[in-house]
């Protein structure tokens, strides 16, 4: 620090430049950050013509317009995809959660032989990535029957989301004192009860961080509906709306970027609500420990 | 300690002692350890099921012949290698990742110092916005991309060309699209970093810059000595989870340019589909996607070294 | 009924480390026993093998007269306070200590009645309703004594209930734990590193060291007639002056310290330690047994001098150290006399409170 002469204030008045510097950058990258998704939600607002005319400034809707929404809410096969991403979402998050729920506690709390095998295991499976398993997998899901079946995305979304989730899991529940379980153990407890009714209700933050990360990562799963899913009715929205609403060289763009505002405002709108579980979990895997 | 360790010590410890008794203590111990493969199962079928299995089924399914009828042994690794056009992909894979993923590390940490300067509620709002291009779908997100690149309706050439500059055919020349390739990759996880370091920087305790700054360091010493040498690891793990990620990565090449121009952006993701999925040459394209193996078994070793570590604290 | 006798009891773990190697106690019914020793000592692992949360590797431990080696934690019929309180985070007061009665399917009514009246005695009734989190740490402490009252069950067991809190708070808790032994007799058995606690709250203390109990006894006793060297230094604070010294057997019986000063031994004790005449041995002398000297001294006392390397006034009684041969020594004095650092001073020795230590055996003779 330059505070060396001590004239009055001037420590203050450091911190207060860095304090400005620091906003002003932020902005600066907070607006070239914010554009695709602005853009997208702009050009959402504006009609086929108004697009293809190419009149003036792009970067607004000079007669804004929900028709493109409408169009969608109205459309059968996009309410089909939204609807296949909801049902699909909900099942793999609520079966993804189960799996990781027994098995953090059993890894974390039961210590068996080879509980450090596998729990080194699960966090290895979070860093095989699907574009390495496809192609095995589409020869699997083959043989059960699965291709072109919705289903084969709740077999195979999990594999994305439990290993992190467990990881997750692990985690919080490692944080748990052991006394914790010991009293409940004296006090009569199974472990059955143990896991739900002390170690649910003390770890709810990371079973919420653990259910936000396994909604995206299903919501937002684009590889394996793309590779296994080809009917319009069985597609879910990420592949509906590159591949059903991309048609030849009539770009729909207005309606292109509202399905993508629709596609994108469940997560977002968890996420505004629940920032800190999710940051929370963005970050439980490096900083625990 | 109740848990299970303490069980396996009692029963090593039996063979020393006269008489093993299996009471029901020992009974309900061993019961629990069942009880808890128990609970483990659904995780262990679906670890061993859907990801070791097709991993392993990988390198049969890369040695077969095209219609899958024989053994070809080395023959789809051997093709691809001499084949222009997969050392195309060699090269795009390895300069995507690495570009990337160093822009992010850098981007992330400037962005996660600017916001610990900002403290409180206000940070709150900082760092929510910036984050959301990390919650957005990708495949969505990218989409939007490929429309701001659009070639006749450019919204950022529109703004180039407002600013008397010229226009650019962003996805219309291979380095073009390469490097638009990795703006969107770094515009998707950057954010991620940021959130990564600003919790490591959280956890640096006030104290050190403190009596740093008494012994006389400056703010570039303190970056150094300091915020540097405690964030080593969470950088570390970091970078290499990023480049793992990165590498593999599909939903940007695939949406923004297919490969595409001349086959100038395949990543070994969207080879391995093209070639898989798209021309159905099964085997190919898996010895296609076996190609990253190496690589990202290398880095997951690293990662893996750091967890075994986190491991043996928890289940200890 | 509830006594707890611990037979041969052997804990051991991976690699034939042994925490606890075969002791022996019985505990009356209604009892309070503190286990005490240093950390590592064996005095949790005991009370984790009597709670069933660590497994017998050989012996037997039985409550109320039945072997429980096989009985898991929840049919023992025990309660245990911890260390950190391990109170349910997410459950009120109420719930926490309402928590083992509505597993074991107690009637509501039953239920209220009982955790009131543990609240009541407790002082803490007006908090039933407050979560752990908004709650001070003895008063956490109070809950978790009082999920364990009313839980009615055969043995207490705390372990180191105290050591969270401040110093001042653990005085008035350890006075709290007393009066609720006395309000509730149960058969309690209590852990703790704490020898002014073991001294205080104790019927009789087990003094632990490195997995073997080293005595049994009332307070009192330990205090007055320490069995081994690990005892007689490890209970009393200041701790006892231990001295090298030869037993010399020449016209009566003296012990000689380094320095050569020769201190008489009680003629009550001569037959005592005749024995041992002429064996180098160490000599047990706790500081408030040497001090300044008095005008009419009580017999059997005898006197050194000492050069005084520091003090340490207290208020009402100031300690003076210093060495003999290199030994430290501690002494303590009445704070009116005075004592300057490299001032000689004569100190009286009330030899009727000494004790001998065999070094071969390191039992007191």
């Amino acid at each position: 620090m330059s505070a060396t002469i001590a004239r009055p204030g001037s420590l203050h008045r450091q911190r207060q430049w860095t304090l400005w510097g620091s906003y002003t950058a932020l902005s600066f990258f907070v607006v070239v950050f914010l554009v695709p998704p602005f853009y997208m939600l702009m050009t959402s607002l504006k009609s086929s013509a108004e697009i293809s005319a190419e009149a003036g400034n792009p970067w607004y809707p000079h007669s804004p317009t929900l028709a493109n929404y409408m169009t969608l809410l109205g459309s059968d096969s996009f309410m089909r995809y939204f609807f296949n991403s909801v049902w699909v979402t909900a099942v793999v998050v609520v079966v993804s959660m189960v799996i990781s729920i027994l098995s953090a506690f059993a890894l974390s709390r039961m210590g068996f032989k080879g509980a450090q095998v596998l729990s080194t295991g699960v966090f290895l499976t979070y860093l095989i990535p699907p574009s390495l398993l496809f192609i095995p997998l589409f020869q699997i899901v083959g043989w059960l029957g699965l291709i072109n079946s919705t289903w084969v995305l709740v077999l195979l979304f999990p594999t994305l989301a439990v290993p992190f989730a467990t990881w997750i899991m692990i985690g919080y529940f490692s944080s748990i004192p052991k006394e914790l379980d010991e009293a409940a153990l004296i006090d009569g407890a199974s472990y059955m009860q143990i896991l739900v009714q002390i170690f649910i209700p003390v770890a709810l933050p990371g079973i919420i961080a653990a259910t936000i990360f396994a909604f995206t990562i299903s919501w937002g799963a684009f590889l394996y509906p793309l590779a296994y899913l080809y009917s319009a009715d069985q597609v879910t929205l990420t592949v509906g709306i590159v591949r059903d609403l991309i048609r030849g060289d009539v770009f729909a763009w207005g309606m292109i970027m509202a399905a993508c505002v629709i596609g994108a405002a469940p997560p977002i709108i968890i996420y505004t609500f629940l920032m800190d579980y999710y940051v929370a979990g963005l970050t439980a895997g490096s900083t625990k420990g | 300690m109740a848990d299970g360790n303490s069980i396996g010590y009692g029963e090593t410890a039996l063979v020393s002692t006269p008489r093993p008794r299996v009471g029901s203590m020992r009974r309900f111990a061993r019961r629990r350890s069942l009880f808890a493969i128990l609970l483990c199962s659904p995780l262990i079928a679906l670890v061993v099921g859907l990801q070791f299995y097709p991993a392993g089924y990988a390198f049969y399914l890369s040695m077969l012949n095209r219609k899958m009828t024989g053994f070809v042994l080395f023959d789809n690794f051997t093709f691809l290698m001499g084949q222009d056009s997969f050392q195309l992909v060699v090269f795009q894979s390895c300069l995507f990742a690495v570009s990337a993923v160093v822009f992010k590390a850098l981007l992330g940490f400037i962005l996660a110092h600017l916001m610990h300067n900002i403290r409180g509620q206000n940070q709150r709002i900082w760092r929510g916005l910036l984050l959301i291009p990390w919650v957005i779908p990708l495949a969505l997100s990218t989409l939007t991309w490929w429309w701001l690149f659009d070639p006749a309706y450019s919204a950022l050439n529109w703004t180039l060309k407002w600013f008397g500059l010229p226009s650019i055919p962003f996805l219309g020349t291979v380095w073009n699209a390469r490097i638009s390739v990795i703006v969107v990759n770094v515009w998707f996880g950057a954010p991620f970093f940021m959130i990564m370091y600003l919790a490591a920087l959280k956890s640096v305790p006030e104290q050190l810059y403190e009596a740093a700054a008494i012994d006389g360091a400056g703010a570039v010493q303190r970056l150094f000595f300091i915020t540097l040498p405690m964030m080593r690891n969470i950088i570390l793990i970091t970078v290499l989870y990023s480049l793992i990620v990165t590498f593999a990565d599909f939903d940007i090449v695939r949406i923004l340019t297919n490969g595409g121009p001349q086959d100038g952006t395949h990543l070994f993701a969207t080879y391995a589909f093209q070639v898989g999925i798209q021309s159905g040459n099964i085997p190919r394209g898996a010895a296609v996607s076996l190609f990253m193996f190496p690589i990202l078994a290398a880095l997951a070793f690293f990662v893996l070294r750091d967890v075994i570590k986190r491991n043996k604290e928890i289940t200890a | 009924m509830a006594q707890v006798s611990i037979r041969k009891v052997v804990k051991a773990y991976e690699g034939n480390v042994q925490a606890v190697k075969g002791i022996d106690l019985e505990i009356a019914d209604e009892e309070f026993v503190v286990l005490v020793g240093p950390s590592g000592c064996g005095k949790s692992t005991t009370l984790r093998m009597i709670a069933g949360l660590e497994e017998i590797t050989s012996g037997d431990i039985a409550i109320g007269g039945e072997v429980v080696n096989d009985v898991p934690p929840r049919d023992r019929d025990i309660a245990m306070v911890f260390q950190n309180y391990a109170l349910y985070p997410h459950m009120s007061v109420f719930d926490n200590m309402a928590f083992g009665l509505k597993l074991r399917k107690f009637p509501k009514e039953e239920i209220k009645k009982r955790v009131d009246d543990a609240a009541k005695m407790l002082d803490i009734a007006m908090l039933l309703d407050r979560k752990p989190k908004a709650l001070s740490g003895g008063q956490r402490q109070r809950v978790a004594m009082g999920r364990a009252i009313v839980r009615n069950p055969k043995v207490f067991l705390f372990d180191e209930p105290l050591s969270n809190l401040d110093a001042k708070l653990r005085v008035q808790m350890r006075t709290e734990i007393k009066k609720v032994h006395q309000l509730v007799p149960t058969t309690t058995v209590y852990v703790t590193h704490d020898q002014i606690e073991a001294m205080t709250l104790a019927d009789r203390v087990v003094v632990m060291n490195h997995g073997i109990i080293e005595q049994v006894g009332a307070p009192q006793e330990l205090y007055h007639n320490p069995a081994t060297r690990f005892v007689a230094g490890f209970i009393g604070s200041p701790a006892m002056n231990f001295l090298t010294v030869k037993l010399v057997s020449d016209n009566g019986l003296y012990v000689e310290l380094a320095d050569g000063t020769r201190l008489a031994v009680n003629p009550a004790r001569i037959d005592r330690y005749k024995p041992h005449a002429g064996k180098t041995m160490t000599l047990g002398l706790r500081p408030e047994h040497l001090t300044e000297t008095h005008t009419n001294e009580k017999p059997g006392t005898a006197y050194l001098d000492a050069t005084v390397d520091v003090t340490e006034p207290m208020g009402m009684e100031t300690m003076v150290h210093f060495f003999i041969k290199g030994e430290p020594v501690c002494a303590r004095v009445d704070p009116l006399t005075v004592a300057i650092p490299g001032q000689i001073l004569r100190l009286a020795a009330d030899m009727s409170n000494m004790h001998l230590i065999d070094n071969d055996t390191n039992k007191v003779v």
